[in-house]
């Protein structure tokens, strides 16, 4: 019998109170984003955050609690742009989107941070605290996205780069507290996949962050459907649980077609609500469309279907964040 | 196809205009507000102010006469009211547009948000937009004025879309709002009117939609009337020469930014509409000499003949500091003069328009 876990690979847009208050501390420019020493009154705002983010979780009813990644001031390139060998460079667009961060320019060996390790020990303290029957999910960018991301100014080499990330990435993995689920944000194997025959070298980089921990993972894939060779491999060869499928973007056939034809992993995570447009989708139509996935595939059963928007939610105004938190959650109770 | 600018350019050249050559000076409509202004917008949302709504409407009016005349006052051909009135470009239209609403601002980047708005049912045309601020810039103007209206593509794509299958069929419907809202202007005496569409610039791939919004917009509406297109920061050899089909009078563009880089785009094939190009940077805080903006208008004869030839800055100044956007604007009109007198006294070749003569 599958599993239904509603849950979220986080980035949660700010509480607008937060908004307000952060940017009086921090200000607007370039050179005011976070650089991983904010002073105590900035950590101070965070921690207020992370307490209403999981509250917000524990709140709608998740399976899986998110730290919420409210300080990634530069989304899913955090862990870089905070790191004593990355310099930040220019503002760059984020994907297709109207959004903007620090182009980063890695100059030296990227060493142990801590950063991401720190919030998650802070996340399951308030998880524990929280009483209800939920664990800890912990988010990072996919090796892939990560260097696609960023600019090497010192490896020299593509593949070079994406080992030495995998590395930095599973050495970070490596100092996170317990967590249930680890969420490999991967949109760019979308947007911009490797080119034919450098598949491997992407999933490598992935099987090692992967290998770094004995929780579930999941690579989130999204903004689209995979290409169907890329797929194969990502399935075979990434040492993820599951695969984060994308079934708002994109056109939803090609990705029913790959699983038909290439297999799955053994979970799987659908992207099913829509992390960028505001109308809040029904818990019923939600539970239907996992019928509806489940019912295309061949297979007999997953363990775990995740029930996930198909993004990060910070694109959203804060109380249409909240919403989608509950259309989850009520969504895995329809399935129940 | 191009609309026909050579029939509506004319009434822009003012009376006492000294040279034979003309090359419109215009701006692309944002400029900075007084600090006093934005004091009085958080005054009026202040519970324990006395100040109230028509305290404000008092204030905008006097900073939009106040700002048409700083534009007369540097010398400009055609003003605009500096949008003094205007929050931002999108929110300002959906406030007054049936059919959207707002939840809270998003993110941007960093700490900078945008109170990005959704349709939650189709769109409709309520109460006229900007024919009150149209009539009121108008009356205090002696020279022509001109209305900046934000295009249906940036309407519709910078908004969360709920209601309409596509956002392509919200833009169309939004583009017969615009229209409509364009013949009431022309009615108030409008004969200038810029329609801004930067989001065009972040996905040109959607260039025909843009093509099909604008048809909307002129659709009925004479020739007399000047209709230009704003787009800036783009890579602009993926939208030529399709720009070229827009039914459009003048297209207007920030090239000043990225130093004229992409002019040699716009020379094959002949461009169609009347160029307005962007002689002054819009984001540095240092006022270009007279000198550097003559050559940068220079830049312009390479793609277009000076009676097709319109001079603005990049874009909107609203983020510089004042008197470096009066500067500016100053300085730009009388590189303007300069470069038409030496355009009537042959000094300048227009087959070659950079060399030194």
């Amino acid at each position: 019998m599958t599993e239904r876990v509603a849950a979220t690979p986080g980035l949660y847009p700010l509480p607008d109170w937060a908004k307000e208050t952060l940017s009086d501390l921090k200000g607007h420019q370039k050179g005011d984003l976070l650089s991983g020493d904010e002073s105590e009154a900035i950590v101070e705002q965070y921690d207020e955050v992370r307490a209403e983010y999981v509250d917000d979780q524990l709140d709608a009813g998740l399976d899986l609690i998110s730290e919420g990644q409210g300080r990634w001031d530069d989304m899913i390139a955090h862990p870089l742009t905070v790191h004593d060998g990355v310099e930040t460079g220019g503002i760059v667009r984020y994907y297709d989107n109207n959004n903007f961060y620090r182009d980063p320019r890695v100059v030296d060996d990227l060493g142990f941070s801590g950063d991401v390790a720190r919030e998650l020990e802070s996340a399951r303290d308030l998880v524990a605290g929280g009483a209800a029957d939920a664990s800890l999910a912990a988010t990072l960018p996919g090796p892939y996205s990560l260097a696609a991301l960023a600019t090497d100014e010192h490896y020299g080499d593509e593949a070079e780069f994406q080992a030495a990330i995998a590395e930095f990435l599973a050495d970070e993995v490596e100092a996170f507290p317990a967590h249930d689920t680890l969420f490999l944000l991967e949109p760019s194997l979308v947007t911009e996949p490797p080119a034919e025959g450098d598949e491997s070298t992407a999933t490598d980089a992935i099987a090692t962050v992967a290998d770094a921990t004995d929780a579930d993972v999941v690579v989130q894939t999204y903004y689209g459907a995979l290409g169907e060779k890329l797929y194969a491999h990502l399935v075979d060869e990434a040492g993820a649980d599951a695969l984060g499928l994308d079934l708002v973007a994109g056109d939803r056939d090609d990705t029913v077609y790959n699983v038909q034809e290439f297999g799955s992993t053994d979970s799987l995570s659908l992207g099913l609500v829509d992390g960028q447009n505001t109308l809040v989708e029904e818990a019923e139509t939600i539970a239907e469309r996992v019928e509806w996935f489940e019912s295309q595939i061949p297979a007999e059963g997953f363990d775990r279907t995740y029930l996930t928007p198909n993004t990060e939610l910070f694109y959203l105004p804060a109380n249409k964040y909240r919403e989608k938190l509950s259309a989850l959650a009520a969504a895995a109770e329809v399935l129940e | 196809m191009a609309r026909n600018p050579s029939a509506n350019r004319e009434q822009f050249r003012p009376n006492d205009h000294p040279n034979d050559a003309f090359l419109l000076s215009t701006v692309v409509g944002s400029y900075p507000k007084p600090k006093w202004l934005n004091r009085a917008d958080e005054l009026v949302s202040d519970p324990d102010s006395k100040f109230d709504e028509s305290d404000l409407a008092e204030a905008h009016d006097d900073a939009c006469r106040l700002i048409t005349h700083e534009h007369e006052r540097s010398g400009l051909d055609t003003v605009v009211d500096g949008e003094m009135r205007r929050n931002e470009m999108v929110e300002f239209f959906a406030d007054r547009i049936d059919g959207y609403e707002f939840n809270g601002p998003v993110k941007v980047w960093g700490h900078n948000y945008f109170d990005k708005p959704s349709v939650v049912e189709e769109v409709e045309y309520d109460e006229p937009w900007l024919v009150d601020e149209f009539e009121f810039t108008s009356n205090v103007a002696e020279k022509p004025v001109k209305v900046p209206i934000t295009g249906p593509y940036t309407l519709g794509f910078w908004a969360f879309n709920e209601a309409y299958p596509s956002t392509e069929d919200l833009v169309y419907d939004l583009a017969d709002l615009v229209n409509e809202e364009v013949e009431k202007l022309v009615e108030a005496g409008a004969r200038y009117i810029q329609i801004d569409e930067p989001a065009l610039a972040t996905t040109p791939e959607d260039h025909a939609i843009v093509g099909e919004a604008l048809e909307r917009i002129v659709s009925g509406i004479d020739e007399e009337v000047r209709i230009g297109l704003h787009v800036c920061y783009g890579d602009y050899s993926r939208i030529y020469p399709e720009i070229n089909d827009y039914p459009i009078d003048e297209f207007d563009v920030e090239l000043c930014n990225g130093d004229f880089e992409q002019i040699p785009t716009f020379t094959d094939p002949e461009f169609e509409p009347d160029l307005a190009l962007g002689v002054v940077d819009a984001h540095t805080a240092e006022i270009e000499p007279v000198e550097e903006i003559k050559a940068n208008i220079r830049q312009g004869l390479r793609v277009v003949p000076p009676e097709k030839l319109t001079i603005s800055p990049d874009c909107g100044l609203k983020l510089l500091p004042r008197e470096i956007a009066y500067g500016k604007t100053e300085n730009m009109v009388t590189a303007v003069r300069e470069v038409e007198a030496e355009i009537d006294a042959g000094e300048i070749d227009l087959d070659n328009p950079l060399a030194d003569d």
